[in-house]
């Protein structure tokens, strides 16, 4: 993806502000899903370094045995040092073999609290760990969104609750994916509920709300209608993946997403077992989120997956990992210059361990954001230092 | 900045008289016709799940001071609820039968399933098993629900929540969800306005926390740090008050061997080890699973020796000022404000150190500052306050029939019942809560439960229709002064209603309804 002319575009685009920022057309066409994998994710069971005696070693019952051609339950070959997780041969490798999917290993943060509450919300908030004064109500995709606003981007967290990395200056919209139904209030009721609360600190937050679900409502009602007829019968993730497909087609180009389940301390599995469903389901729901999204729009999205730390590289005493250092980040898309393991890496060995214990984190989640933004928002210095205070953007080539 | 409330109506003694009637023996003083003071309403609508007719009748009698005294020192461990309600929680199987009875029940179930071979009837025999949890867990909840709805004793039914919160549990791991009702009951109620030691040693000793955050897996030679870290992380001393992860790994092994152990007979031992084995329940402290090492923690060196380590850990940690400045901000950021004032947690803090961890006398020393009072009205509230004092000021002098809407209606706010994940517990403060979804959201159940009854008090017999149940939310707030307290948009609001329904659901919309 090259930069985009922000000028050009914006002369073919009429922006349709009906009421607010949501109904706004954006004048960038990149569309950015951020999603979190809460719970911190087993990465080398995702991207399984099958050159490793010592990984073998390390993990006498959740490794994920070296590619066999022959054997169904073996890593997915990516190259001589890598393999995918074989519950991911419908779903991802695909993607990775039409080079439209990256992975980074050793990605993640220099917060070592190892605990998920502090790195999930350090890692939101995206300012340095150690500094002169932190802003704890200031997520790194809410100054983005603060940044791009003029641009007229649409952000949207497709979670309950707004989440931290979206918080900032402006209320950015949430709706429950996995939840959308049809609105009860009569819009002489959400008229008369705005009127309440106008001039008060709630009342943008309000009005917002009104219009998005709205939008949604008709976007996802589509899908209803046909799910009536049985065509459609995604549940769970892949459910909520097609949805967001769906609106970041149409409406929304800035959003987040979370998935929680990760914390596999006790029976993780191997090739079968608890983790390999999560990995299944999160292979469908992004599978089926390219699929919704479209050829158009895919050729202009970037998804990014990220989880707050690693696991320990040895097995636990419960067949399980504990909470570790670095992890494996995925960035893909239609543009993303995929097929190939982005970043700084070398051979994984017991040697080359964080503290003895886990992977390092050789690549920095705000560097490596910082470099993606660049390129895909084509965004100065002072607009990176904006979103990212105190980070060295870091191209890694990923767009 | 407290909004100025109006003096209520006089209504609100016939009002009250017949909440009364109902709230059973909330109160046993005669009603006077004596208006409460908006003072004293804005603080029942702090310190219960939301302000009644009735409550405000009881403070307006007996007086705030000795109004907080009962609130803060219940008479007994009793439940003292409504008949109807008290009846609902009579017929509900699973809290007739013990934890210890649920768990093993439910083993000899699972077993029985694992053992059959064909596939359809092991599914089915699963299936069983799996609804059988469930039913248990939403049991639990329901009775929580008309506690914190019937309940006299509102101070300790928020403590519940608050403790339950802090020391979070999530009912779908591993068989959790026939541990909860017991947890919440036996482990929290009884210490929610006690001593903060003896809680934090009930949360160790209770097999929901020990399965919850693995250290029924934690044994010597297999260490499982996850309970330890989490202890100091968020039951005690708090992120970033200068432990290491040395002192997690210590103790962890100060930890090892204590766990749940389901089965009747006492683990085989060896005899040395035996008079050091501990059983209670589903706890067990295992000896032969313990590191006897000495170990060095927080500074403090502890020698090996079994269990009296696990009970000096949870001196070392309780007695802690880090420990005593974390509980009383959390406190404050729940009762008070979502950043509270330092000098506010500083007193309490102190009355903490002072009182040996006594959380009644810290609570009372935060109701009496002027922060406290400063802050009546400001609180937005989270999802299950605000359904539940909804219901409360809705049918303030009627018993629901099922209270599972409620439970629903906290689910889908994001807020439901043993439901959250992680460790942390839901957030009480409002960034969390007052997103446009959320928002949306709860205008949603503000239609619902103004329009009707929302399946409250739908019979529970098959096939039975709901009776109609249109609440006169408008003679409640108005008994409260909660009307006439309204800023002019609301009230211009208000007058444009098309309908009773139509006002409860604006109403219950309204922006100063979002706040506590």
């Amino acid at each position: 993806m090259r930069r985009r002319d922000l000028l050009q575009i914006a002369a073919l685009t009429v922006p349709a502000m009906v009421a607010g920022r949501a109904f706004a057309t954006s004048r960038t066409k990149t569309r950015l899903l951020v999603i979190f994998l809460r719970g911190a994710y087993d990465g080398a069971s995702l991207l399984v370094p099958i050159a490793s005696g010592d990984y073998y070693a390390a993990r006498p019952t959740i490794a994920i045995a070296k590619p066999d051609p022959a054997d169904p339950n073996s890593a997915l070959p990516l190259d001589a040092h890598w393999g995918l997780h074989p519950a991911l041969r419908e779903s991802i490798l695909p993607i990775w073999q039409a080079r439209q999917v990256a992975f980074v290993p050793f990605a993640g943060t220099d917060d070592l609290s190892r605990s998920h509450f502090e790195t999930q919300d350090s890692i939101e908030r995206g300012q340095a760990t150690r500094g002169p004064s932190r802003d704890y109500a200031s997520g790194f995709m809410g100054r983005l969104a603060g940044v791009l606003s003029g641009d007229g981007v649409t952000p949207i967290a497709f979670t309950q609750q707004v989440p931290l990395i979206f918080q900032g200056r402006q209320p950015v919209p949430n709706i429950a994916i996995a939840g959308v139904g049809r609105p009860g209030l009569d819009p002489r009721q959400s008229d008369l509920i705005s009127r309440m609360y106008e001039g008060t600190p709630l009342g943008p937050t309000v009005s917002e709300g009104f219009a998005v679900d709205d939008q949604v409502y008709k976007a996802v009602g589509a899908e209803m209608t046909a799910s009536g007829r049985g065509a459609i019968s995604a549940k769970g993730f892949e459910l909520s993946g097609r949805r967001v497909g769906r609106l970041m087609r149409d409406q929304f180009d800035l959003a987040f997403l979370d998935v929680g389940g990760w914390d596999t301390h006790v029976g993780q599995g191997n090739a079968q077992g608890y983790l390999s469903q999560r990995l299944a389901e999160l292979g469908r729901g992004l599978a089926g989120f390219q699929e919704e999204i479209g050829p158009a729009a895919w050729a202009d999205t970037v998804v990014v997956v990220i989880s707050e730390f690693g696991r320990t590289f040895r097995e636990n005493g419960d067949k399980g990992s504990d909470h570790g250092h670095g992890s494996v980040y995925w960035v893909m898309g239609g543009a993303v210059r995929g097929g190939r393991i982005a970043g700084d890496h070398g051979p994984v060995t017991t040697a080359q361990l964080n503290q003895n214990r886990d992977y390092p984190v050789l690549v920095d989640y705000r560097d490596m954001m910082g470099g993606l933004f660049r390129r895909l928002y084509g965004l100065d210095d002072a607009r990176l230092q904006t979103i990212f205070p105190g980070a060295s953007p870091r191209d890694l080539g990923l767009v | 900045m407290a909004r100025a409330r109006h003096r209520p109506t006089r209504r609100l003694a016939s009002l009250a008289a017949s909440a009364i009637a109902v709230a059973g023996g909330a109160l046993a003083a005669p009603i006077e016709d004596r208006a409460p003071t908006p003072a004293q309403i804005a603080l029942v609508d702090r310190i219960t799940w939301g302000v009644t007719p009735a409550e405000a009748a009881a403070i307006a009698n007996m007086g705030e001071g000795p109004w907080l005294q009962r609130q803060l020192h219940p008479a007994d461990g009793g439940d003292h609820l409504p008949p109807a309600a008290q009846a609902q929680i009579g017929v509900m199987p699973y809290l007739q039968v013990s934890m210890v009875d649920l768990v093993r029940d439910a083993q000899l179930q699972q077993a029985a399933a694992n053992q059959m071979t064909d596939p359809a009837l092991k599914a089915a025999a699963k299936q069983v098993y799996s609804k059988a949890m469930d039913d248990a867990a939403r049991q639990a909840a329901a009775r929580e629900i008309l506690r914190d709805l019937y309940s006299p004793d509102q101070l300790r039914e928020q403590m519940t929540w608050f403790w339950f919160n802090h020391f979070n549990v999530q009912m779908y791991k591993a068989n959790i969800r026939l541990m909860v009702g017991d947890y919440e009951d036996r482990a929290l109620r009884p210490h929610a306005l006690g001593k903060f030691r003896d809680l934090l040693e009930a949360t160790l000793r209770h097999p929901a926390m020990l399965r919850y955050l693995d250290n029924a897996d934690n044994a010597a030679g297999h260490i499982n740090e996850n309970y330890a870290r989490e202890i100091m992380e968020l039951h005690t001393l708090g992120l970033g008050s200068g432990y290491t992860q040395g002192d997690v790994q210590e103790l962890a092994r100060i930890l090892t061997g204590v766990g749940i152990d389901a089965k009747p007979d006492e683990p085989k031992l060896p005899p040395q080890l035996r008079g050091q084995l501990i059983r209670e329940g589903l706890f067990e402290f295992d000896p032969a699973r313990h590191d006897y090492g000495d170990k060095v923690f927080l500074g403090h060196q502890i020698r090996g020796r079994g269990f009296a380590e696990v009970e000096e850990a949870l001196d070392i940690l309780s007695r802690n000022p880090a420990t005593a400045g974390h509980v009383s901000r959390e406190l404050a950021i729940y009762f008070v404000a979502d950043d509270p004032p330092a000098p506010l947690v500083e007193r309490m803090t102190s009355t903490y150190l002072h009182t040996d961890g006594d959380i009644a006398k810290v609570l009372e020393t935060m109701f009496r500052s002027p922060a406290f009072k400063a802050s009546l009205g400001d609180k937005f509230k989270d999802p299950l306050h605000y359904v539940v004092s909804s219901v409360r000021l809705a049918w303030a002098g009627r018993v629901v029939a099922d209270p599972g809407p409620v439970l629903n209606f906290a689910g889908r706010m994001g807020e439901g019942l043993y439901a959250h994940e992680t460790p942390d517990g839901y957030s009480m403060t409002a960034a969390s809560w007052n997103g446009p979804g959320q928002m949306e959201t709860r205008f949603e159940i503000a239609r619902q439960l103004g329009a009707g009854g929302a399946g409250l008090f739908k019979p529970q017999t098959p096939g039975a229709a709901e009776p109609p149940v249109v609440p006169d939310i408008r003679a409640s707030a108005q008994a409260v002064g909660l009307v006439a307290a309204q800023p002019p948009a609301t009230q211009a609001v208000l007058v444009q209603a098309s309908s009773p329904k139509d006002w409860n659901t604006l109403f219950l919309a309204s922006p100063a309804f979002m706040r506590r």
